[in-house]
């Protein structure tokens, strides 16, 4: 535990046995790979019910095996899993333990034992949500926000133990996230390298930093109204439950207030928006960068649109409950601070997009994901201005254009990213390269595919198509356009789920079949390609600790012998930049 | 460099200026706070995050006592002890509080001989902490037990609304699990020091660490007595 960085490896824990390395592994690749690997096989669980749900709602009586109750139970599982279980454990757990320590010059993590246990936890709190299947009456059908009272009244389905498993697993998957956050956010503070400034950190290193900060600060909001809601359903409390009459006979609860779960959900429900979105935004500039062979544009206001966005984003949660029966004059507010985070989102879109600009631009697979991220984004983004504005909410409210809105702006966006992250770090991280042409059929089936899929949903919801129906019947107001396109969405979204089964085939053959790859096969100046191994050994460094001599994106100097200039080059010939 | 050369531009400004080198110092390399200890820098950053759980808890509870249509408990009398014929408002909340808050004075000093380094002292005090500690859990585990006795239940009790009883099981069940973890972490870290692990290692810094836990549970406390007790 040195309170400065030495270059000794004493502090280091060395293991021995095959299990230790691999298994009880401190070492904060190992974890970060067991973190993505188990985000990502929960994340096929939430793929298949995404599947089914589409199934349901193209061919509707087709299916008998869903009922009702399966198809809430699919909307709130695939929900939760993306949001919780996916996205967040794979963007935190799984790049925030691989990139940090390698990109700011680390040999680990500072606590790597409290670390390993914040996989192990999280690992509890995914196998406590699977359990939830197995359980009389299923996983909770509540939808993934969980409101109360109907949560846990009779006729939901899985009141019976599905919700206090999902409850349980959400708790236990907070403190296992507290303990890798507190972990990413001292090593980022406290652990760089020799000439790592704050401001020549990689975005990548700033997007999980700051959304880590975020996590530690909004999680505590939903471990809350976790607590109160399983008291609420186990020991007969009344946090969240007015006096309520259900089926004839008056329930023992009286006086709660559902608003207030509601509140205490989107205080952290929308920072965990950009809990998601910032280690995209990240992660993407840095691909941007790479593959564009430029400087990221504005490198300083990227930083601090990042800082700003995570800093609005704990004002903006009540923007989610327009309709919730809250004060109408919070709206104001609400829409206000809402709009205002466009402003930073706005110049960091502009900027990647100056990025590209006469950029010397390759279409590599990782590229394409990045700039499909920065289509799906804006798309999503511009929605999010329409339901952003109380008026243009509420007629839109619970319709299909919500699906579509944050399905393109925190499902895709955050997705494609991860693609494009994948496809970036596999050569350092395996030490394999994978196929050209399966990822680029991969990612154009994915992107064009996904735009079948959503954009679709934005014409329905201004049709007034309601979410989580599990039919629409015959009602009036559906035209029969509705149905043919609620069938062409559920083709294309079967088509997107078959096809990444190209991915997990292209990474699973390339792991054992792909030709060796380069240590630095992008010519990417960022630390974690200049390691002395490939993939990089115990300890990252060998036995000295770089030195980082300037910021992380010198490409394209002019005058430099090749077109990047590794961050820990000394600027022996004076070419740096000035 | 473009940072540099603006510093030099406007040397006039001293407020500004000083600003300038506060963020270079803050952003420069390896470490935002100089030679403070990894373990110091995470228990505070705990600490933050810790914080909001509470404000949480405390914020809900006010949101609901504000909202209940039932009469709210007057706090002075459900947690009043008749001693001697006499009944006396809050009187054992006032000796928990003072318990807890003469627990974070021993604390302190514990923190002080563990940088002089004295072995015994610091161990003794850290001791009489975790004791002060025990002791505020057990009058705790005392006051529910009354308080169950007199039919307050989470789901309802005789004296208004049932919140009431549901926020105050919640709400210092909480704390004081927070305060049992502590006692147990200054036992651990007592006994070491004791056992001169601390010497060995030249470091004392857990000593430290401990104690901002304590004297952060301590901090809250205080918050639920003004909020819970006296309002």
């Amino acid at each position: 535990m040195a309170t400065t960085l030495a270059d000794d490896l004493t502090p280091l824990h060395h293991p021995k046995t095959w299990i230790g390395k691999y298994v009880w592994s401190l070492d904060h690749k190992v974890i970060a790979i067991q973190y993505s690997l188990t985000a990502i096989a929960i994340g096929l669980v939430a793929l298949v019910l995404s599947a089914l749900m589409r199934l349901q709602l193209g061919f509707p009586d087709t299916f008998d095996f869903i009922q009702p109750t399966q198809y809430l139970q699919y909307v709130t599982m695939h929900g939760m899993i993306m949001v919780v279980y996916l996205l967040t454990a794979l963007l935190l757990g799984g790049f925030g333990n691989y990139l940090i320590p390698l990109m700011v010059g680390a040999r680990d993590m500072v606590f790597p034992f409290v670390n390993m246990l914040s996989y192990w936890v999280y690992l509890l709190a995914v196998i406590v949500l699977v359990a939830s299947f197995f359980v009389p009456g299923g996983p909770t059908g509540a939808g993934w926000t969980l409101y109360p009272p109907q949560t846990i009244l009779e006729g939901t389905p899985g009141h019976q133990y599905g919700i206090i498993l999902m409850l349980v697993s959400l708790a236990l998957f907070i403190v296992g996230f507290t303990m890798g956050g507190l972990n990413y956010v001292t090593t980022v503070l406290q652990a760089r390298c020799k000439g790592m400034t704050l401001m020549r950190m990689p975005c990548s290193v700033w997007g999980i930093f700051v959304a880590s900060i975020m996590a530690l600060l909004a999680f505590p909001a939903l471990f809350v109204a976790a607590i109160m809601m399983l008291l609420d359903r186990i020991a007969g409390t009344s946090f969240f439950m007015p006096a309520i009459i259900s089926m004839g006979k008056e329930l023992g609860y009286e006086g709660g207030s559902p608003i207030l779960f509601q509140h205490l959900f989107w205080f952290f429900g929308h920072p965990e928006v950009y809990i998601v979105a910032l280690p995209a935004f990240g992660i993407v500039s840095d691909l941007i960068s790479v593959h564009a062979r430029k400087n990221i544009f504005g490198y300083r206001m990227m930083v601090w649109a990042i800082v700003i966005i995570g800093a609005l984003s704990f004002f903006v949660w009540a923007h989610h409950m327009y309709v919730s029966g809250m004060n109408p004059y919070f709206g104001y507010f609400f829409a206000t601070s809402t709009l205002i985070i466009a402003i930073p989102t706005a110049i960091k879109v502009y900027n990647w997009m100056l990025t590209l600009w006469r950029g010397d631009i390759h279409l590599r697979v990782p590229m394409l994901f990045a700039i499909g991220f920065l289509f799906s984004f804006i798309h999503g983004g511009l929605t999010g201005l329409f339901l952003g504005n109380v008026s243009v909410d509420v007629p839109l409210s619970d319709t299909f254009f919500v699906v579509g809105h944050f399905h393109m702006v925190m499902g895709v966006s955050p997705i494609l990213v991860i693609f494009g992250a994948i496809y970036h770090w596999y050569p350092k991280i395996t030490g394999r390269m994978w196929n050209e042409t399966l990822g680029k059929i991969h990612f154009w089936i994915t992107f064009l595919g996904v735009y079948a899929v959503y954009l679709p949903m934005h014409y329905l919801g201004f049709l007034g198509v309601p979410r989580r129906y599990y039919a629409l019947g015959e009602t009036a107001f559906i035209p029969d356009s509705v149905h043919l396109a609620n069938q062409a969405i559920t083709i294309a979204a079967l088509i997107v789920f078959v096809a990444q089964m190209l991915f997990f085939w292209n990474m699973f053959w390339s792991l054992f079949r792909g030709p060796k790859a380069d240590p630095n096969p992008w010519g990417a100046t960022t630390l974690e390609w200049q390691t002395p191994e490939t993939p990089p050994g115990h300890g990252n460094w060998g036995p000295k600790l770089p030195v980082v001599y300037r910021w992380a994106y010198d490409y394209s100097v002019p005058g430099a012998p090749r077109d990047f200039i590794p961050q820990n080059e000394p600027p022996a010939d004076e070419q740096h930049r000035s | 460099m473009a940072q540099e050369m603006v510093t030099k531009a406007d040397p006039a400004d001293p407020m500004l200026e000083g600003l300038r080198d506060l963020a270079s110092d803050w952003s420069a390399d390896q470490e935002v706070f100089k030679s403070v200890h990894w373990g110091k820098a995470m228990m505070w950053i705990f600490l933050l995050s810790d914080t909001f759980i509470f404000s949480c808890f405390l914020t809900s509870y006010m949101t609901m006592r504000a909202s209940v249509t039932e009469a709210w408990p007057n706090a002075s009398e459900v947690f009043a002890l008749t001693i001697a014929g006499n009944s006396i408002p809050l009187i054992l909340i006032a000796i928990m509080t003072f318990v807890l808050i003469s627990s974070s004075g021993t604390m302190a000093m514990a923190v002080n001989f563990g940088y002089r380094r004295d072995r015994r002292k610091t161990a003794a005090l850290m001791f009489a902490t975790a004791l002060l500690g025990a002791t505020f859990v057990g009058m705790q585990a005392f006051e529910w037990t009354k308080l169950i006795h007199e039919g307050v239940r989470p789901w309802g009790n005789p004296m208004g609304a049932a919140q009431f009883g549901a926020s105050f099981f919640m709400i210092t069940g909480f704390h004081g699990l927070h305060v049992s973890a502590g006692v147990i972490m200054l036992l651990i870290v007592a006994s070491k020091v004791l056992r001169g692990h601390y010497d060995r290692s030249g470091d004392y810094s857990a000593v430290e660490i401990a104690g901002l836990y304590w004297h952060f549970v301590d901090l809250v406390w205080v918050f639920i007595f003004a909020f819970f007790y006296l309002w």
